[in-house]
Parts: C-alpha cells; sequence; structure tokens
C-alpha cells in the first residue's frame, strides 16, 4: 500500500501560479488526473515525481517527503511526456541501463521490454523508434524495479488506437494488482475509460474528485445552453419556463432561435419534446451551444 | 561515488561520432604544426616550448575542456533525458562525480596524447620540454573538466560561456592583465610544468604552491556546487 499525499500544495514560477494550494490523496489504483491544457497537470506530476520543490505545502510518499529524497525512487517508476531518451542506444541498451541503474540486470530488463511486448524491436537504435514505440519503451524502463507507484505524464499522447488499448490494459493490470498508478490527461474519455478514480485540475485548482460517475454527474448537471429554433418559439419558451428544470430563457430576436439554460439536465431532455408534442410545435434545431471542454472544466471549477 | 552505468552512457553521449570528429581536429592540427615546424626549423628548445605553450595549452586544451566538459550533461539536461539518471536511486552528487571523471579521461586522452606527441616531434623532449607540457595538460584536465561540467549543469549557455572563458579570459585577457593571469587554469598547470622543464623554458605568474591551492580548490568547489545544483535541479515542463 503506497500512498502520494499533497497538502496545500502550491508551485508558481514568478508571477505565474502553476498550482494553487492543492490538497489531494493518490492511493492503489489507477487514478487520473484530468484537466486542460495549461492547468498544472504536469506541474504536479513533477511535484509528485520530486523534480520540483514545491513552492509551498508538502508532497510526502507514504508519510517521506519526496523533494530531494532519492530513495523514494526505489517505490516510484515514472514515465516522462518529454522525448529525450538516449537515442543513440538500442531499446535494450536504454532498459538495461535503467534496470543497472536501480541495481539490477539484464533479466529484469527483458522482463520489462517482455511486459510491454517491445522485445521484437529491442535492438534497433532508439533514433528509429516511433512515437509508441518510444513510449512503450519509457514505460519499460520505469517498470523495470517492479514499482509500486507509477507516474505517468499524458502517456496517451501520440499513440494509434491499438497502442493505446494495450497501454490502457497494462495499467489497468497494475491497478488491479494493487499498484498505485497515476496518468494525466487532457482527454475526457481516456480517463473515463481508465481511472477508477479521477481527480480534476483546471487553472491550477484542485476542481473535482472522485470516481467518473460522480465527476460525469457534475459535468452534466452543470447548466446547459441549448440552442432552439421552433415553428413557435414564444410558445414553447413560455410552456418551458414552467418546469423548473429550465432556469432561463432568452428569445434572440436576430438569430430566429430560444437560447435556452436548462438546470437539471436529465429532466429537461425529456421535457423538451414532451411539451413540443403537446403544443403541436415542430422543433427545427435543438443544439447545446456550449459543449467544449473547456467550458465543461470552468463549471467545475465554480462549484 | 563512480557509477559504473552513468560513466558508459557519458562515454557514449560524449564519443559520439561527430562529437569525437570534433575532438579529433585541434589535437591533429597541433601535431600537424609540430611536423611542419620541425620539419622548417629543425630542432629549437624554445620554438618547442612555444608552439606547445602557444597553441596546445593556451588554446586547444581550454576548447577540448569545454566540449567534454560541458558536453558530459548539458545535452542530457536540454533534451530530458537527464531524467532517467534522476529518478534514481543514485546520489546526485555520485552522479556528478561520475561525468567529471569521464570528462577529465577524454580531456586528458584528447590532449595530454597529442601534446606529448607534437613534444616529441618538435625536439624529441629536449629539455624535458614534451614530458613538462604533457603533465601540465594533464593537470589542466582535471580543472578545466570542473569547471566546464559545473558550467553545463547550471546554464544552457554553457558552450558560449565556455568558449568565452577560454578564448578571451585565457588567451587573450590573460595576456593583456596582469592581474586575470593569476586566475587562470593555464598559468596554474604551467607553474607545475616549470618545475619539471629545463632551467627557464616554462614561466608561470603564479608560485608553485598558489598553483596548486588554486587547482585543487577550483576543482573541488565546482564539483561540489554542481552536485548541489543537480540536487535542486527544476525540470520545469514544456507548459
Amino acid at each position: 500500500m503506497t500512498t502520494i499525499n499533497i497538502e496545500h500544495a502550491s508551485r508558481w514560477f514568478g508571477n505565474v501560479v502553476a498550482v494553487n494550494d492543492v490538497t489531494m490523496t493518490v492511493g492503489p489504483g489507477v487514478t487520473g488526473l484530468l484537466g486542460p491544457n495549461g492547468a498544472g497537470k504536469s506541474t504536479l506530476i513533477n511535484m509528485m515525481a520530486g523534480f520540483l520543490a514545491p513552492s509551498n505545502g508538502s508532497v510526502t510518499l507514504d508519510g517521506d517527503t519526496i523533494w530531494r529524497n532519492e530513495s523514494i525512487y526505489r517505490q516510484v517508476g515514472i514515465v516522462p511526456e518529454r522525448e529525450g531518451m538516449y537515442d543513440f542506444l538500442t531499446g535494450l541498451d536504454f532498459v538495461v541501463a535503467n534496470a543497472e541503474l536501480h541495481g539490477l540486470g539484464k533479466k529484469a530488463a527483458q522482463k520489462a521490454l517482455a511486459t510491454v511486448e517491445m522485445e521484437y524491436a529491442q535492438d534497433r537504435k532508439i533514433a528509429t523508434y516511433s512515437k509508441g514505440m518510444r513510449q512503450r519503451v519509457k514505460m519499460a524502463s520505469a517498470l523495470v524495479h517492479e514499482p509500486s507507484v507509477l507516474l505517468l505524464d499524458e502517456p496517451f499522447n501520440g499513440m494509434d488506437p491499438r497502442q493505446r488499448m494495450q497501454l490502457m490494459e497494462l495499467l489497468r493490470r497494475m491497478g488491479d494488482s494493487g499498484r498505485t498508478v497515476l496518468f494525466s490527461s487532457h482527454i475526457l474519455e481516456e480517463v473515463e475509460q481508465l481511472a477508477s478514480h479521477i481527480e480534476v485540475i483546471v487553472a491550477g485548482r484542485h476542481a473535482a474528485s472522485g470516481d467518473f460517475r460522480k465527476i460525469r454527474r457534475l459535468m452534466t448537471d452543470r447548466p446547459h445552453r441549448y440552442l432552439v429554433r421552433s415553428s413557435d418559439d414564444r410558445v414553447l419558451a413560455a410552456a418551458l419556463i414552467a418546469d423548473p428544470s429550465t432556469a432561463g430563457i432568452e428569445v434572440d430576436v436576430t438569430e430566429g432561435a430560444l437560447r435556452i439554460q436548462a438546470v437539471d439536465f436529465g429532466r429537461f431532455t425529456e421535457l423538451l419534446p414532451r411539451v413540443a408534442r403537446e403544443h403541436s410545435i415542430r422543433l427545427l434545431t435543438v443544439s447545446p451551444s456550449d459543449e467544449s471542454l473547456e467550458s465543461v472544466f470552468s463549471y467545475l471549477v465554480a462549484a | 561515488m563512480y557509477h559504473p552505468t552513468v560513466a558508459r552512457l557519458t562515454y557514449r553521449a560524449l564519443l559520439g561520432r561527430r562529437r569525437a570528429a570534433v575532438l579529433l581536429i585541434l589535437p591533429a592540427l597541433l601535431i600537424l604544426i609540430a611536423m611542419a615546424v620541425r620539419a622548417f626549423n629543425g630542432v629549437d628548445d624554445q620554438i618547442a616550448s612555444d608552439v606547445l605553450g602557444g597553441f596546445a595549452l593556451a588554446t586547444m586544451i581550454p576548447l577540448i575542456g569545454v566540449i567534454a566538459g560541458t558536453g558530459a550533461i548539458g545535452p542530457e539536461i536540454d533534451d530530458g533525458s537527464i531524467v532517467y539518471l534522476l529518478a534514481k536511486p543514485v546520489t546526485r552528487p555520485s552522479i556528478i562525480f561520475t561525468k567529471l571523471i569521464v570528462a577529465i579521461s577524454v580531456t586528458m586522452v584528447f590532449s595530454a596524447v597529442p601534446t606529448f606527441i607534437a613534444g616529441m616531434i618538435l625536439n624529441g623532449n629536449g629539455q624535458q620540454i614534451a614530458v613538462s607540457y604533457t603533465i601540465a595538460a594533464l593537470v589542466a584536465s582535471i580543472a578545466y573538466s570542473a569547471l566546464f561540467l559545473l558550467l553545463g549543469t547550471v546554464s544552457r549557455h554553457a558552450v558560449v560561456i565556455g568558449l568565452v572563458y577560454a578564448l578571451v579570459w585565457e588567451t587573450l585577457f590573460g595576456s593583456l592583465v596582469a592581474g586575470a593571469r593569476t586566475l587562470s587554469v593555464q598559468q596554474w598547470s604551467l607553474a607545475v610544468a616549470e618545475k619539471t622543464s629545463g632551467e627557464g623554458m616554462i614561466a608561470s605568474d603564479v608560485g608553485l604552491p598558489a598553483a596548486v591551492v588554486l587547482l585543487v580548490g577550483v576543482t573541488v568547489a565546482a564539483t561540489w556546487y554542481a552536485g548541489r545544483k543537480l540536487r535542486t535541479l527544476t525540470l520545469a515542463g514544456e507548459e
């Protein structure tokens, strides 16, 4: 049982606050760190990996401070986002070197390469690898000492769907075996497929925490905005506003449409077609107007 | 302290094809000059000393020191691959110490060996000139490697700063301003060479005790500080 504890951690670079007073606990199983690009996910992972000191607060591994503590790497494996990785070595040489730095030998390296299914290309230079192959060799280098904690920064970036499935399967297995696996991503579907627990970071702040159902609900329960065109906008508006699932309606004369703000997503989606039928109104357009991830995230921050 | 895996990775990075070629240019030039001087002037102890002091010690060795010292760590910090060394239960000072040993041995091989060969060509070690400058080259290799390894650890512009130091400070400034010569690796190593050479052949502005203290002091301080800087090296992401 290995747990990373982040308590009131902040990190700023000059005047820019990258991580702002974040408190979270990352325990066994797969945790997804979700947030838009530039939210501070990498900064947070770098603090957990011992590559950055928190400007404030603490980041610990089973109670031990991580910063300036090389001994934590016996338990932690890291898959960095950056590509630099001794391109002049072969995949095997690279993983063997990583094993040796842990005081292990070629056997451990071969095992790790087998785990990521890279044995077939292990004698080629890393310079010749595709992005997905590099990612897998990075994984092997992080798994070589069978760490109880695995930290991955945007591991699915640039992978094709098949490689993505393989890596997800591998991470899921590691989580099921009781290891603490944390990966970052800016794609909700990725996180939802893999992580049993999700931490959401937006603009450096810890916006939400929970299992994916809870996060989904938070995301679907937020006020939804719709643009609706119908055969009789004003009658429709009057009927909809009578129901508590609708918080506001604007009649946009220039667009010839209604701008509707719904607060109860489930109820509203059921209400709209029913009201239209009852009043014999034809719905011409129903489109969500703010489904971008950024708007979803910014709602979570405000909540 | 010495980690063979770190050393192997550093050697392979330093002696990759392109870098090794760059490291070979200056020694080849030195030997060429020595052969030309010998062919045109015959054996002359003073000229031999001038060539080895003026080109080998003043220009070639600091440049090789820059390439080997900064090259032992700078590129890894630049491209982020240093992560794979840092994320290991290996102490940061032992990473620096190992890289220092590698940088020193590379600088020694590419500077002391050609210096000795050139000295033998020039005057067949008359007045102990070849041996004395070889000793100076070995001593200078240690101090330059430590200095430029530190530079490679703390700055992304290590090569430029190193070149400015090697060419402007050691070569140009040192010959114009007397004070600058006291603070020059070249003068310190000359002080050591002075003791082993024939009378009046090699002169240094620094006394031997002061030179030894400064050489050891700079090497130890630079290495200690580089280890310290590596412990707090922050790998800011690309965010």
